[in-house]
C-alpha cells in the first residue's frame, strides 16, 4: 500500500518498543464478542493507473455542462472559475490543512478567512460574516436557530418563492429547534409586502430570497421594512454574483445576509462541496454560528488573527453553543474569495450586467418566437420561468436530444407550473447558443 | 502581511469577461446597488502573489506532522484531486437528468455499499455535510423514530459520556433534547454503575465515540449495549475514530442502531484549512428508519441535493485502492499510536496505563506543577520544533490535555523526532522554561492575544480606520515585519 511509511524492519522495532508480539495484541482491549472475524468483503484494490481508468469510465457516463449546452440552474449555476482559483486551491498548505486551532502555524488560512469574511460583508452590506456554513440551505437552518434565541419566538416565514430546497432543509430542523414554519404563497411571480406584513406577526424571522426562486426580483426592501415592522428578523437569501448589480441587503434595512456561494468560485460538483454564507447586523455577533476569524496583536504588538468569540461554539460551550457546527467549507470559500477578488468590483458588476443583458435577450427571443413567459411583468436577474406548451420533462429530453439541456422543470415543485421550464443565462452563454434553445424550444 | 484590502489600488483588476453587444437591460432603480462593494482591485500576478504568501503562512499535512488528536490529519493521496477534477463530475450539474447522471449516481451507490460494509449497518444516506450534521440527522432519525410508536413525549434525553466532543452536546440540544451527562471510570471507560441510574423509559438514546477521545476502546461495550437495548433506546456512534477499527470491529455488529463517518477523516478528504468534510450516517434496516426523502415518514431533507458529491469521489476513490486491505490502514495507525505513547508515557503521564487504539491522552500537569509551564506552552514550543501541536486541553476529564494522533501514514522517522522533540521540551520545561513560556519563536507572528480578539472583536477590515489610499506608511512597517 504506497500510502503507509512504515517497512517491516520499523515495524518489529515499534512493537518491541512498546513491549509487545504482534500488532493483533494491540486490540485485545476489543472485547472478543464485538471482533470482526473476518475479512471486509471489499472490492479487491485498485493500483493508481487502474482506479484513474475506473474513474474515468464512471465520469464519462455523466453528461456535463461541457457536453451540453447548460441553460441549468435552480440554486447551481455553470458560471466560470478562473484559473487562479485552481491554482490558489492546488497549494498543498491550504488543502490539507485543518481548523486553525493553533494561530501561529495558521496566519495565512486566518487571514484569507478575515478577508473572505470582509468581502461577504462588503457584498451584503453587513457588519459581522462567518467562516462559512455547508450550503445555502443550512444556513437558512442556522437563521433561523439565531432568529429563535434572539426573538423569542417560535415561528418562522418562509416566502413560497423561496428556493424549496431551502425551504425543505428549514422544515427538517424546525421541530428540533422548537419552531412551527408558515410558507406564504407568491403572486405572480412575487411576494406581497402586505400579506408578509401579516404573517409576520409572531415570526422570529422572514426569509425571502432575491432574486427569487423564479429568478423574479422581488421588492426586496418593502419586504424587509415589511418582517422589520412585524419584529421579526428580516433575513434575504441573495446570490452573491448579483451584488454587484443588485442592491445589499444591509442597505435596505435587513438584519441577517444568507446565500449559496456556488455562483461564486466553485464548480457545480454535482450539487457539492459549496459554501453557504451567513452575515449579520453587528448586534448579532455574538449569536453567530460558526467560525469567525478575528484581527488581534501578538506579544509585541504586531498584526495578527485568530479563531475569535469562541466561548459561542461547541467545544467550549457544549450542549450551550449557538450551533453545533466545526467542521465547515473553509476551502469553498477561499475559492469564493480568489474569484470575488479576480473580479473586483468592476468585474463583478460587469459579470451581473451580462447576465442581466444575455437573459433579457434569451426572454426577448423566446418571445418572439411564440413562448410566454410565465411572469411577464417581472423584472429577473439571470433566470426566468418560460411556458413551453408542454410537460417540462417532454421539453427537456427532445433539447437534450439536440444537445441543449433547457433548464429546469418547475413543475417538480410548483402546481400549476407543469409546463413551465426554469431558465438559467449565465456569462458563459453565447447569443448563438441562446438561438439554438430557442429554436428546439420552439420547434 | 498586508491584506488584499491593503494592496487594492483604484483602476486595477485581473479579471476579463465576455461582454456580448446587446442593450443593457436595467434593473428597476429601488433595487439597484447604490454604490458598489469594496472588493479588492488587484492584477493577476499580485493576486496570485498574495495568495502564495498566504500559503507560505500556512501549515498543513503536506508541511509537516499534524497530530492534531481526533482530527485524523493523514495524508491526502493526489490522484483522488486528479479524478475529482474530471470533467464528468467537477461540472456535473446536480439536477441534469438521471440517464445522464449514471457514473454519479453508481459512484454513490458504490459507495455507500462499501460504507455499509465497514460499519455493518445496510442502510445509508450521503447526505449530511460533515460529522456533527451527521449527529443531528441520527438524533432527528431518533425523534422520528419514537414519535411514530407513540413514545415521542416520553423519550427524552440523550446519554452521553463525559468525554464527547462537544458537537454531541450541542447536537442534543439543536435536536430539542435534554443532555444527561455520564461519569468516565478509572481505567477510561463509560462508568456502568453511573450509566445503569441514568437510563431508563425516558431515553432516547446514546452517543458514544468508541474508541473515546481518550483514544481507548470502552471494555464495557458489550453491557452498554444490553442497558440501552433492555431500556428500549437507541445507540448512536460517534463516527470520529473509525480510523481505529475498520476492517477489526463493526459498531453494527456490536448493537449500534445508527453510525456517521467522517469522510474527511477516516477516508482522506483533504481538510481544507476546515473543510469540506463529509458525514454519511448508517443505519439500521427495519420499519424505523427512512432515508429516501420522498418517503412518507422521511425527517426531510438536511442539506442540498445530494450531500458533498466532491468528497464522496475522493473517499470512494481513496477506500479503492486500499481494498480488503482497509483493516492495515487502521493496524498501522494504531501501531502508530502506541510507540509514541511508548516514548512518551515516562516522562508525560499517561492518565490510563493501558494500550491506546488510534491515538492516546498524556497530561502536561507534572510539567505544570514541577516547573510551571503549562501545556499550552508546551503546544507552542512543539511550532518551533516545526510541528504541528496536538489537540490540547481535550478531553476535558484530563487536566492539561495532550491529545495525540498520529495516523497511519507517517514514517518511524518522523514519530521519532516529534517524541524526541516532546522530550527535549520536557527538558527544557526544567532547565530553561522561558523557551516555552515565550514560544514560538520561529513562526511569522509570536504568540497571539486571543482574549484581546473576543473582547474587542474585529472581524472585517475597517476600510474607515486605514485612510491612507496608497497604505504608504503602512505598507513600510508591515513589509519590516515581515522577515520575523
Amino acid at each position: 500500500m504506497s500510502f503507509l511509511s512504515l517497512t517491516e524492519q520499523d515495524r518489529e522495532q515499534m512493537l518491541e518498543t512498546i513491549g509487545v508480539d504482534s500488532i493483533d495484541e494491540l486490540f485485545e482491549q476489543i472485547p472478543v464478542g464485538v471482533r470482526l472475524g473476518q475479512a471486509l468483503e471489499l472490492e479487491p484494490a485498485l493500483s493508481e493507473p487502474e482506479l484513474v481508468v475506473h474513474l474515468t469510465e464512471l465520469a464519462a457516463r455523466n453528461i456535463d455542462t461541457g457536453r451540453e449546452v447548460s441553460f441549468l440552474g435552480a440554486g447551481i449555476y455553470d458560471h466560470y472559475v478562473p484559473a487562479v482559483v485552481d491554482a490558489v486551491l492546488a497549494r498543498g498548505e491550504f488543502l490539507t490543512a485543518y481548523t486553525p486551532y493553533q494561530p501561529e502555524m495558521s496566519q495565512g488560512v486566518l487571514q484569507a478567512i478575515f478577508e473572505y469574511q470582509t468581502a461577504i460583508c462588503e457584498l451584503t452590506g453587513m457588519d459581522v460574516s462567518n467562516a462559512s456554513g455547508y450550503d445555502g440551505t443550512t444556513v437558512a437552518a442556522d437563521a433561523c436557530y439565531l432568529a429563535r434565541q434572539a426573538t423569542g419566538r417560535s415561528r418562522v416565514v418562509l416566502t413560497e418563492a423561496l428556493n424549496p430546497q431551502v425551504r425543505q432543509v428549514v422544515k427538517t430542523y424546525a421541530p428540533g429547534f422548537g419552531l412551527d414554519v408558515v410558507e406564504l404563497p407568491h403572486r405572480d411571480g412575487t411576494t406581497d409586502p402586505d400579506e408578509l406584513r401579516a404573517a409576520a406577526g409572531e415570526a422570529a424571522c422572514v426569509i425571502f430570497q432575491q432574486p427569487n426562486f423564479f429568478g423574479c426580483l422581488e421588492p426586496a426592501p418593502d419586504l424587509a421594512a415589511a418582517a422589520n415592522d412585524a419584529g421579526a428578523l428580516s433575513v434575504a437569501h441573495v446570490d452573491p454574483v448579483s451584488l454587484g448589480v443588485l442592491e445589499a441587503p444591509g442597505a435596505y434595512g435587513c438584519a441577517l445576509a444568507i446565500g449559496e456561494g456556488q455562483s461564486a468560485g466553485n464548480y457545480q460538483s454535482y450539487g457539492g462541496p459549496h459554501y453557504g454564507f451567513l452575515a449579520a447586523r453587528s448586534e448579532f455577533i455574538r449569536r453567530m454560528p460558526g467560525r469567525i476569524s478575528g484581527e488581534t496583536v501578538d506579544s509585541e504588538g504586531k498584526r495578527g488573527f485568530v479563531l475569535t468569540l469562541q466561548t459561542r461554539e461547541q467545544h467550549i460551550r457544549r450542549e450551550k453553543a449557538t450551533s453545533n457546527i466545526t467542521t465547515n467549507q473553509t476551502l469553498l470559500a477561499l475559492a469564493g474569495f480568489v474569484h470575488l477578488s479576480w473580479l473586483g468590483p468592476q468585474g463583478l458588476r460587469e459579470l451581473g450586467e451580462t447576465c442581466l443583458a444575455l437573459s433579457r435577450y434569451a426572454k426577448e427571443r423566446l418571445s418572439d418566437a411564440g413562448l410566454e413567459l410565465v411572469f411577464p411583468e417581472k423584472a429577473t436577474f439571470k433566470e426566468f420561468a418560460v411556458r413551453v406548451g408542454r410537460p417540462g420533462k417532454e421539453a427537456i429530453r427532445d433539447a437534450r436530444a439536440a444537445g441543449i439541456h433547457p433548464g429546469y422543470a418547475l413543475g417538480r415543485d410548483y402546481a400549476g407550473l407543469d409546463d413551465a421550464l426554469l431558465v438559467a443565462v449565465t456569462e458563459k452563454r453565447t447569443t448563438a447558443e441562446i438561438d439554438s434553445l430557442v429554436e428546439v424550444l420552439a420547434a | 502581511m498586508k491584506l488584499l484590502y491593503e494592496k487594492s489600488r483604484p483602476g486595477r483588476r485581473a479579471s476579463s469577461l465576455p461582454r456580448p453587444e446587446l442593450p443593457a437591460a436595467e434593473v428597476p432603480e429601488e433595487l439597484r446597488r447604490a454604490s458598489p462593494p469594496r472588493l479588492p482591485e488587484i492584477s493577476e500576478p499580485e493576486l496570485v502573489r498574495h495568495f502564495t504568501a498566504l500559503a507560505d503562512r500556512t501549515f498543513g499535512v503536506d508541511t509537516g506532522f499534524y497530530p492534531l488528536g481526533s482530527c485524523t490529519m493523514k495524508h491526502n493521496p493526489r490522484v483522488n484531486e486528479r479524478v475529482v477534477n474530471l470533467p464528468g463530475f467537477r461540472d456535473l450539474h446536480p439536477l441534469q437528468e438521471e440517464d445522464a447522471s449514471q457514473g454519479a449516481l453508481e459512484l454513490m451507490w458504490r459507495l455507500q455499499e462499501i460504507l455499509a460494509e465497514i460499519v455493518g449497518l445496510p442502510s445509508v444516506s450521503l447526505q449530511p455535510a460533515a460529522g456533527s450534521q451527521g449527529e443531528l440527522t441520527g438524533l432527528l432519525l431518533m425523534r422520528a423514530y419514537f414519535a411514530d410508536r407513540g413514545e415521542g413525549d416520553q423519550r427524552r434525553e440523550i446519554v452521553i459520556p463525559d468525554t464527547a466532543h462537544g458537537t454531541n452536546p450541542a447536537s442534543v440540544t439543536m435536536a430539542g433534547y435534554k443532555l444527561v451527562d455520564v461519569k468516565t471510570d478509572p481505567r477510561g471507560n463509560v462508568d456502568v454503575d453511573d450509566l445503569r441510574g441514568k437510563v431508563g423509559p425516558q431515553t432516547a438514546g446514546l452517543m458514544l465515540t468508541n474508541p473515546s477521545t481518550l483514544g481507548l476502546f470502552d471494555e464495557g461495550i458489550e453491557e452498554i449495549t444490553r442497558i440501552f437495548h433492555e431500556a428500549g433506546a437507541l445507540m448512536y456512534y460517534d463516527g470520529a475514530n473509525l480510523n481505529a477499527i475498520c476492517g477489526i470491529s463493526r459498531p453494527g455488529d456490536f448493537g449500534f442502531d445508527i453510525v456517521h463517518f467522517n469522510l474527511h477523516k477516516t477516508f482522506s478528504q483533504p481538510h481544507g484549512g476546515g473543510g469540506p468534510g463529509g458525514g454519511p450516517i448508517a443505519v439500521r434496516e427495519g420499519e424505523a428508519f427512512r432515508l429516501d426523502y420522498e418517503r412518507p415518514k422521511t425527517i426531510g431533507k438536511v442539506r442540498g441535493f445530494c450531500g458533498p458529491f466532491g468528497v464522496f469521489v475522493r473517499s470512494y476513490a481513496y477506500i479503492r485502492s486500499y481494498g480488503p486491505a482497509l483493516r492495515e490502514m487502521s493496524e498501522v495507525a494504531v501501531l502508530n499510536a502506541n510507540y509514541l505513547l511508548a516514548r512518551l508515557k515516562d516522562t508525560y503521564e499517561a492518565p490510563f496505563d493501558r494500550l491506546c487504539m488510534h491515538e492516546f491522552v498524556l497530561s502536561g500537569r507534572k510539567l505544570k506543577r514541577e516547573h510551571g509551564v503549562t501545556t499550552l506552552d508546551v503546544a507552542k514550543r512543539l511550532m518551533d520544533y516545526g510541528f504541528h501541536p496536538p489537540t490540547i486541553y481535550f478531553p476535558l476529564i484530563v487536566p492539561e490535555a495532550l491529545m495525540i494522533e498520529p495516523t497511519e501514514t507517517e514514517a518511524k522517522e518522523t514519530l521519532d523526532a516529534f517524541a524526541d522533540a516532546m522530550l527535549a521540551i520536557a527538558r527544557e520545561a526544567a532547565g530553561q522554561p522561558e523557551l516555552l513560556k515565550e514560544a514560538p519563536h520561529v513562526r511569522p507572528v509570536k504568540r497571539l492575544d486571543e482574549v484581546r480578539a473576543a473582547k474587542q472583536p474585529v472581524v472585517r477590515y475597517r476600510f474607515e480606520q486605514h485612510e491612507d489610499p496608497q497604505g504608504a506608511g503602512e505598507a513600510r512597517q508591515l513589509e519590516a515585519q515581515k522577515g520575523a
